[in-house]
């Protein structure tokens, strides 16, 4: 049996997707592809991707004016502008939203655009829980924000030190919205990496191995697996602290006997490897921008960073000498490789004929910014240094200058570089530019006093200062920074608008706007719902750089094609889709509900639950979404593990108990994986 | 295609394009989707119970002396009962799917009923536990001992519940004629997750019940 004799799906524009399907008679699938259902019953990893990104780019907002609210708090000494309570509620949801709200996100939205286009494959391998693990993140997100309006958001520090998140230190429920929020958040990141992981090891394009890959996908696949073993960490912390408040258990009750240092060590195991998380897909997406523009492959050199570092966030805690000395040497260690990535990024722009387009100068920004924050990071390996140094204003210019100046940096450079792949239009490179700029300087302003500043002693988190303290005037630099960084953040946002309306009517962008190497410019831009028209067939790294260019034997580079002869135009129909589908949307919904319940009324949680079961079910019974497949049984995904909502749940597994070896469960077993190099209609394309 | 004839085959293969699988490899490892994400799933389970176990060891070294703890409650010829049931259930879990890949559906039904049948005899084994505990004085609150031991066999109990769940599943699909030799796969899958929460009980069982000092 082949697929070639289905016919094709039509993919054109308010076309229904989808026939409903008779077979329960009760149930069917999302039709049409245009419209508010078509992206909120979406499984398409593209759209998935740009919800992601807008979702960041909403929380970054929010996190930004938090950011303000302390700035101008701090702005003169004895600040009033907030309460004691408020302040220290803004400043933990300042945290908690720029690491699980922004950057995690923004890196989930580059996963999910580019990876399954980078390495040659039609979708991700689940697409129904992609979309689930969308909208379990946001489900997250906003639960986490309601708690402004339900009594006061969490103020226990982002990483909710037991046991001032107890009871007792912080009655208010805000600290039951942390911990029940980012277990929901943490479900989305861990369905999430199961999820991609698969699809890399999975789905890669015929020739693609896991070292002709770009570094791009090398580093988020790196952190799909941090994800997927710091999760559970933080998940069986999270519950503790739950189980503490909600239901008196003792895990953190000093009182008892509990000693409170288990949330340290579980959280900084989470913790550590989530530094990685947050800063790798950065340096993946530098280490894709930096070579386009200094026309020069990468050079390779990728250190895989470990794990035995966490305690360095606890010197101070009492430890004990030993432990101590073993985790200021690896954390020295930890160095290292993160030097050579510097070096070789500075390697490969040498000798480069760069062109500074406004991604070129995120990306340097970037690795400036970066190589700051790790210099101040290794005085922090010294153990000595690192106990003057902790809960001071130091350590939040260090973190600012890494995940702020590294991360978000490199993912605004990531934004302009793929914004005419994800929208058929470049970002305005002029207003990019003076953007950048002012949001550098601002950073600078804001943040490099501030070493100052925690040096002088002024430690984190205070609420207001003395005036003789001296801490006035780098105070007031750093507010006035704040606002200078605002300024340039606002100007992203014009420029998106405004570039958005210059498109009208503009020529089209083409397929490769910036001469770039990756298989995602191989398509047109806007990418294609099906990505690519043809299977890939890929021979090299940099595939699709070396069909344009050729490197002579007097290592001349000499192009030898246009990127639109080589790219694929978008114009295949007969590529068959997975389609939309309401359940993923419905089992998020449920899990906010279930966390409600646990803070105020249990029967609420009952409702959530039920609302979770009635949707894995409706997931499970859903018909097949291939138009020709009939009312037998293949519409039976009989695949129990879903009830788990594990892993293996929204899969290819349709039992077809009937026997019969009929064409809609074939069809629909593409359909559903995405498979490129699959039992696939298309044909592999010729080599050049 | 009604029956695969070589388990090696149904292993490898897709459930519901086996047939191809010889002609197109459809995925670049060779295994399913489902196959690896279960895989990773079951790994990402392993530091979920590490850090369970971990927490568990930590609070009961710091339980204060005079306190109700391990051995006032624990009955270990009990409990080794009810481990040993469990791991029952491990040896029918292998017949039954040894029984759905030769096609022998009948015997199938009857060792995955067996399997579940022995997991619920475990949780009820569980309960009963739990209830004799509190009565003796140990409640969820009581002390910390008390706290780490009802999350910690809790969430294995959870692991257990939902396993039981997916195989009574496969059984009324097998009862309704949708599980056949060509979807082994599924239940293998339901295999492995079962499998795994049978090996995490053998460490609980071992570090909490017989070290308990």
């Amino acid at each position: 049996m082949t697929t070639t004799s289905e016919p094709p799906l039509q993919l054109t524009a308010g076309e229904q997707l989808v026939r409903p399907s008779t077979s329960l008679g009760v149930l069917s699938r999302p039709k049409g592809d245009t419209g508010w259902q078509s992206w909120l019953f979406t499984v398409d990893h593209k759209r998935i991707g740009i919800m992601y990104g807008a979702a960041a780019l909403l929380f970054l907002v929010m996190g930004g004016v938090e950011a303000l609210l302390i700035r101008l708090q701090l702005a003169v000494p004895g600040g009033s502008v907030l309460s004691e309570d408020a302040y220290n509620q803004v400043f933990t949801m300042h945290g908690v939203t720029m690491v699980f709200l922004v950057i995690m996100p923004m890196a989930a939205a580059f996963a999910n655009y580019l990876l399954p286009l980078q390495i040659g494959a039609r979708d991700v391998a689940f697409p129904r829980l992609n979309a689930f693990s969308l909208w379990c993140f946001l489900a997250g997100g906003i639960f986490l924000n309601t708690s402004w309006f339900l009594g006061g958001a969490p103020d226990g520090g982002w990483f909710g030190y037991a046991p001032n998140s107890g009871l007792v230190y912080s009655p208010s429920n805000g600290m039951d919205f942390y911990a029940l929020g980012l277990q929901i958040a943490g479900i989305a990141s861990l369905v999430s990496a199961i999820n991609l992981i698969t699809t890399v090891l999975n789905m890669r394009a015929p020739g693609m191995t896991l070292f002709r890959m770009p570094v791009l996908s090398w580093m988020l696949l790196v952190v799909q697996f941090l994800l997927l073993f710091a999760i559970p960490v933080i998940t069986v912390a999270l519950f503790l602290l739950s189980f503490d408040r909600l239901f008196d258990a003792n895990f953190f009750n000093v009182a008892a006997g509990a000693d409170p240092l288990l949330w340290q060590h579980l959280f900084w195991i989470f913790g550590h490897p989530e530094v990685y998380i947050l800063i790798l897909p950065a340096f993946g997406i530098m280490s894709e921008v930096i070579p386009t523009f200094s026309r020069k492959p990468i050079f390779i050199a990728i250190g895989f960073m470990g794990w035995g570092v966490w305690a360095h966030h606890m010197f101070t805690s009492g430890m004990g000498p030993v432990s101590v000395a073993a985790f200021s040497l690896s954390t020295m260690f930890i160095a290292v490789p993160t030097g050579v990535k510097i070096l070789n990024w500075l390697a490969t722009m040498w000798g480069g004929r760069i062109r500074f387009t406004t991604a070129m100068l995120y990306s340097v920004g970037a690795v400036a910014m970066f190589t700051i924050g790790g210099l101040s990071g290794v005085t922090h390996a010294v153990a000595p240094a690192d106990t003057q140094q902790t809960d001071t204003y130091y350590i939040v210019a260090h973190f600012h200058y890494v995940i702020f100046g590294g991360s978000l940096m490199g993912m605004l450079s990531g934004i302009y570089f793929w914004w005419p792949k994800m929208f058929g239009h470049k970002l305005d490179e002029k207003l990019g530019k003076i953007g950048f700029w002012v949001l550098l300087i601002g950073f600078n302003l804001t943040f490099g006093p501030m070493h100052i500043l925690g040096l002088q002693g002024m430690s984190r988190r205070i609420h207001s200062y003395a005036a003789d303290s001296g801490f006035n005037l780098w105070n007031l630099f750093a507010t006035v920074g704040s606002f200078v960084i605002a300024v340039g953040v606002l100007l992203f946002f014009w420029n998106i608008g405004v570039s958005r309306r210059r498109a009208r009517g503009a020529p089209p962008v083409g397929p490769d706007p910036w001469d770039a190497r990756g298989l995602e410019w191989m398509t047109a831009s806007p990418t294609p719902t099906h990505n690519f028209d043809r299977d890939i067939t890929v021979t090299r790294q940099d595939e699709f750089w070396h069909r344009k260019w050729r490197i002579g034997d007097d290592g001349k580079v000499t192009r030898i094609a246009r990127s639109e002869d080589v790219a694929h135009d978008g114009s295949a129909t007969d590529v068959h889709l997975p389609s939309p589908s309401y359940w993923p949307f419905v089992v998020a919904l449920g899990l906010p509900l279930v966390a409600y319940g646990l803070i105020y009324n249990l029967w609420i949680t009952g409702l959530g639950a039920l609302v979770i079961l009635g949707g894995l079910y409706a997931w499970v019974f859903e018909p097949p979404d291939d138009p020709e497949a009939h009312a037998h049984d293949d519409h039976h995904d009989a695949d129990p593990s879903d009830d788990s909502g594990n892993g293996a749940s929204g899969g290819g597994t349709s039992p077809n108990g009937d026997g019969e070896p009929d064409s809609g469960d074939g069809t629909r077993q593409l359909a559903e994986a995405g498979v490129a190099g699959g039992p696939s209609a298309q044909a592999t394309e010729e080599q050049p | 295609m009604t029956d695969v004839a070589d388990p090696e085959a149904a292993r490898t293969a897709p459930a519901s394009t086996g047939h191809e699988a010889a002609a197109h490899p459809p995925t670049t490892t060779g295994l399913t989707h489902n196959k690896v994400a279960m895989w990773l799933f079951l790994g990402s389970e392993c530091l979920l119970f590490g850090a369970l176990i971990t927490t568990y060891m930590f609070a009961k070294s710091r339980l204060p002396a005079g306190e109700i703890g391990p051995n006032d409650v624990f009955d270990i010829p009990f409990t080794s009962v009810s481990s040993f049931v469990l791991l029952m259930s491990s040896l029918t879990m292998v017949l039954a799917l040894s029984a759905l890949t030769r096609g022998e559906e009948r015997t199938f039904r009857v060792w995955i009923a067996a399997t579940a049948l022995l997991g619920g005899t475990f949780i009820a084994g569980q309960v009963y536990e739990f209830t004799v505990f509190y009565n003796l004085g140990l409640g969820y609150t009581t002390n910390i001992f008390g706290s780490a031991f009802y999350t910690l066999t809790g969430f294995h109990g959870a692991h257990v519940t939902i396993g039981i769940v997916m195989l009574m599943s496969a059984l009324v699909a097998s009862l309704r004629g949708r599980l056949s030799a060509r979807n082994a796969e599924t239940v293998e899958l339901i295999g492995l997750y079962w499998h795994f929460v049978d090996i995490v009980w053998i460490l609980i069982f071992t570090v909490i019940y017989l070290f308990p000092q």
